[in-house]
């Protein structure tokens, strides 16, 4: 396994300019701990697990742009169905990455349901994913990283990651419909 | 109530460029006019909760989506829609189809006619109920309006059967 932060700064030294980023819960918490940009959306507050919807919609308007989704196990799981979702509207860049620490760390690090025997990756081929991927060690992550990130799509990679335990979760960084307009002029405008 | 002709038509000339969507038995024989017409895009999620953060995404992204779902989705959805609305405060539409409002025979007494305008209301969602054909410009009528204003709105379109 890997540490988030360590995994989640990968996404971040590769992502180009013009690519999107959605990052929520744990993912969110440390991507506020790097530098940011204009397209970055830090889904904090969310709606609980809908991070890949979300990604789905940006992707349909932006098909020139990549999206990127930063996604937490326990998300995931709430919304198994987005990836069949993301499947059938055959979201060709669209990346949905979960980061799985087994745990609801931002609610005290609870066991997530099916923590240490789901297949992630399974899960999305089975759904449809033209390309999936799984890395369970940094170094292997940062050797296959930017194949993986930019592979044609729906693209979905699954990290092993170290749950960080008393760690509060992500605060917002400010209200969400500024943020939600500036994200729009930015996305809109590049 | 409405032919799905009559929806495609009057979805491409509001603008509509996708339509997320979980069917039901009225709604979801509206799918094929608009695939046929081609003019608005369909896209289909698995819940409800996913169709109004799906059209949040497609919002911020510079689409001009709708939601079309049943009011037995829009229970579903609360999560969803409380966080699209009223925390990004984006401005959304949606059509929603109430179930059993003009025929309770397949299921007598169902309880969506005593939640589904208290969940609007809740959510503090602007809507208008049609119940007959003969208010289908209501539909392009609530759309501009909440357009303009920048706020969220609804069609509760009355159907019968289950």
């Amino acid at each position: 396994m890997m540490q988030a932060k360590e995994a989640l700064a990968v996404v971040h030294e590769l992502r180009g300019k013009d690519d999107v980023v959605i990052t929520t819960m744990t993912p969110a918490r440390d991507w506020m701990t790097m530098p940011q940009g204009p397209l970055d959306l830090v889904l904090v507050p969310s709606a609980m697990s809908h991070a890949t919807s979300m990604g789905l919609g940006l992707a349909l308007a932006q098909p020139e742009r990549r999206v990127i989704v930063c996604n937490g196990d326990g998300s995931m799981v709430m919304n198994l169905g987005s990836l069949v979702s993301i499947a059938e509207a055959r979201a060709a860049n669209l990346t949905v990455l979960v980061f799985d620490n087994g745990t609801y760390e931002v609610t005290g690090s609870q066991r997530v349901p099916g923590a240490g025997s789901v297949n992630f990756v399974q899960l999305a081929d089975g759904a449809g994913f033209r390309a999936t991927f799984q890395f369970f060690d940094i170094e292997t992550w940062r050797r296959g990283a930017r194949n993986a990130l930019f592979a044609p799509g729906p693209t979905f990679i699954w990290l092993r990651v170290e749950p960080v335990i008393g760690l509060p979760g992500p605060k917002s960084p400010g209200p969400a419909g500024a943020r939600a307009t500036a994200f729009m002029e930015a996305i809109r405008g590049g | 109530m409405f032919s799905g002709e009559q929806i495609a038509e009057l979805l491409e000339s509001l603008g509509v460029t996708h339509v997320v969507t979980v069917p039901d038995s009225t709604i979801g024989q509206w799918q094929g006019a608009i695939e046929q017409r081609g003019a608005t895009q369909l896209v289909r999620v698995c819940r409800e909760g996913e169709a109004w953060q799906v059209a949040a995404g497609l919002y911020m992204g510079g689409a001009s989506p709708l939601v079309m779902i049943q009011c037995t989705g829009l229970f579903e959805s609360g999560d969803a829609i409380r966080n699209a609305i009223h925390d990004w405060k984006l401005p959304l539409f949606a059509i929603i189809g109430y179930r059993s409002y003009l025929n309770q025979d397949t299921l007598p007494g169902d309880t969506c006619l005593v939640f589904t305008e208290p969940t609007l209301d809740a959510w503090k969602i602007d809507y208008k109920l049609i119940t007959a054909p003969n208010q289908f410009p209501v539909i392009a009528e609530h759309f501009a309006a909440t357009r303009a204003g920048c706020t969220a709105g609804a069609i509760v379109v009355a159907e019968g059967k289950a």
